[in-house]
């Protein structure tokens, strides 16, 4: 690919969804739009750019976009933030007298985050009283949602992060790869959106899991997104970042609960723009 | 201290690809080729884990996951199966007889320290 192909890409990306491509990481992009090069019957890589970039095809554009975004993610990813909701983030609704915990776990890739969520609350159940979860997942990319809703993971991906009394508990064996449990599926509803332009309107959320996404945006648009997060949280609600994020930089919307490393509340001092 | 892990697999290939992986997550590797052999390692010694394959002459690992318990201070080494058997039924097995991760073939060392570190090894 040449410096002008990445670019047109990189530019792409970042009006459509925000995504920051890095330009220096050619094997990354090529490996992520290799396949759609070869679905569409382009030869090369750059036979598909200069398509993108001729034909304006809306479908082919939402294609590369969502392609060129990190679906990177496990079962119990980094374990702590899924430890810090049992231990702390539920019992604390449970205090309040919640009965129903509503969650949104934004930018759910293949799913792994949200059926773990759902998979803890199971495990969780009874601990403090009647409390129902109920779990609204969300991604840019349609062809990881397909995937995350049929909830069919391969061996591999089932031994990254998941206790294997997890595995036999809530999954079931098809052929040579492992179907997650209706009962875990029904916890959890699943749909496309873009956190640029779909976030108004929806919420309020007691929790948000939106880790390892917006380390992704310009800092323009990651302050745009978590603030428009945080208009989605109930007052006493909370949201939890990836290990490395901070939301510190982008926006005083949230501060950190001391000790509880990865976990925010909203500023009371914060006020949603109209 | 390092920990030790005590890799038992019929296969010597195998025992070579999991020593390099346990070495480089900082254990001592001690090796078997079946139970028989792994149970007299375990008499000497007792390891603080055991990275187990299930098929396997002699003895197999289920049999010998049965005996060591028995033995004096066979409760203490944490097991992990690590074996081509990948039905349900046999993980269930396995956690029942006291391993408490099972590792399905073909792995990788995300896969080995992943579920190291389930087994709190790590």
């Amino acid at each position: 690919m040449t410096p002008g192909e990445i670019s047109v890409l990189a530019d792409l990306a970042r009006r459509r969804s925000g995504v920051i491509v890095d330009a220096d990481k050619t094997y990354v992009i090529e490996s992520r739009l290799a396949p759609i090069a070869r679905r569409q019957g382009f030869t090369t890589i750059s036979e598909l750019v200069s398509d993108l970039h001729g034909r304006q095809d809306e479908t082919l554009i939402w294609a590369a976009v969502e392609a060129l975004a990190s679906t990177e993610t496990q079962f119990f990813r980094d374990r702590t933030p899924f430890q810090v909701i049992a231990s702390d983030v539920l019992p604390a609704l449970a205090r309040k007298g919640r009965q129903e915990v509503k969650v949104w776990s934004a930018g759910c890739a293949t799913g792994q985050e949200p059926y773990s969520l759902a998979i803890l609350a199971e495990e969780e159940r009874g601990k403090y009283g009647p409390m129902a979860v109920d779990i609204f997942a969300s991604d840019l990319s349609e062809r990881c949602l397909e995937k995350g809703m049929a909830g069919i993971y391969t061996q591999f991906e089932v031994q990254r992060g998941l206790p294997s009394r997890l595995l036999i508990k809530y999954f079931d064996k098809v052929d040579d790869h492992w179907v997650m449990s209706p009962r875990i599926r029904q916890m959890v509803r699943m749909e496309r959106q873009n956190l640029l332009t779909d976030v108004k309107g929806t919420g309020p959320f007691d929790l948000v899991l939106c880790r390892n996404v917006v380390s992704a945006f310009d800092p323009s648009t990651a302050r745009t997104v978590l603030e428009q997060i945080a208009a989605t949280l109930a007052p006493d609600g909370y949201l939890v970042m990836g290990a490395y994020e901070t939301s510190a930089h982008h926006t005083p919307a949230f501060r950190p609960v001391p000790g509880l490393h990865g976990l925010y509340v909203r500023d009371p001092n914060f006020r949603i723009a109209a | 201290m390092v920990k030790t892990c005590l890799v038992v697999d019929d296969s010597r290939v195998v025992r070579k690809v999991s020593r390099r992986i346990l070495e480089e997550i900082g254990f001592d590797v001690a090796e078997a080729a079946d139970g028989v052999e792994a149970l007299a390692w375990c008499r000497a010694a007792m390891p603080d884990a055991i990275l187990l394959d299930w098929n396997m002459p002699v003895m197999d690992g289920l049999e010998f996951l049965t005996q060591l318990r028995r033995e004096p201070g066979g409760d203490s080494p944490v097991v992990v199966f690590c074996t081509v058997e990948n039905d349900p039924d046999h993980i269930s097995r396995a956690l029942s007889a006291g391993a408490v991760e099972y590792i399905m073939k073909p792995f990788d060392s995300d896969i080995i320290e992943s579920k190291f570190v389930e087994a709190g090894l790590l």
